[in-house]
């Protein structure tokens, strides 16, 4: 999996793209997350729009990347969930959990809000 | 009557080996004439399942295999078995992910996806008495909505 990290509005966007899959993927979200933590972000998106796959440890990556954020201080939230990606997270109800927007520009608003 | 696209698979204990199931799996499924999205799901039952028997039954040692078998059970039913070649498994002991109290843990979540995505997943020592053998069947024709 590739993650691209860029600003915009004083929201850190993760791009993620590919598989979020045990050994490969979900080592990528936990460096990128920690990254953008570790630099500072108080605002991070995690824009899932490119997610082919994602197996329970991506899952578990995405669940860790929000207590974490969450206990440091910082609102983490995704956007853009493939129909598949949204299924895995709502059969764990996991998607009550996270704060989820269906497009980036929806997702940087309710950050301003 | 789909065509018969059974394999074997023996792999050595490393993620990455994984993508190679998940392309036999996928060419033997549309060979067989399985719709886009129960491949889709059937694809990630079997990853949580070789992923397990790679991590938790065979601990990571490269020098321990991993065997996949896909054949055909009657005219329709996909049956897939996944071998390690570690101590065993006792699945009673798995917590419920969809408790409050574990619902914002990191794992515990492959075993359940296995039984949204298949008809039927079962858990049992291998043939010769060691190891984790599990077998997941599932419909060619039998579409099913994880969220239904």
């Amino acid at each position: 999996m590739k993650v691209t990290t860029r600003v915009k509005d004083g929201v850190t966007i993760l791009d993620l793209k590919g598989k979020i899959t045990i050994g490969l993927g979900d080592i990528a979200l936990r460096n990128a997350v920690q990254e953008a933590i570790n630099g500072g972000a108080k605002h991070v998106l995690i824009n899932l729009k490119e997610v082919s796959t994602i197996d329970s440890s991506g899952v578990g990556e995405l669940v860790s990347a929000y207590t974490t954020a969450t206990n440091r201080g910082v609102k983490l939230k995704l956007t853009s969930l493939p129909d598949k990606v949204s299924d895995i997270l709502h059969i764990t109800q996991l998607i009550t959990v996270f704060d989820v927007y269906d497009t980036e520009d929806e997702a940087l608003k309710s950050y301003a809000a | 009557m789909p065509e018969d696209n059974r394999f074997h698979l023996s792999i050595g204990s490393r993620f990455e080996n994984i993508e190679l199931v998940q392309v036999v799996l996928k060419d033997a499924l549309e060979r067989m004439g399985m719709g886009e999205d129960t491949l889709h799901w059937v694809d990630v039952a079997v990853r949580e399942a070789v992923a397990n028997a790679i991590k938790h039954g065979n601990e990571l040692d490269p020098a321990k295999q991993v065997q996949v078998d896909l054949a055909l059970e009657g005219e329709d039913v996909v049956v897939i078995k996944v071998l390690d070649q570690g101590v065993g498994f006792d699945p009673s002991h798995l917590h419920d992910p969809l408790a409050p109290e574990n619902l914002l843990k990191p794992s515990g979540r492959g075993i359940f996806y296995m039984k949204s995505f298949m008809d039927e997943i079962h858990y049992g020592p291998g043939p010769d008495g060691g190891g984790t053998l599990v077998t997941l069947r599932k419909r060619l024709g039998g579409p099913k909505d994880p969220t239904a």
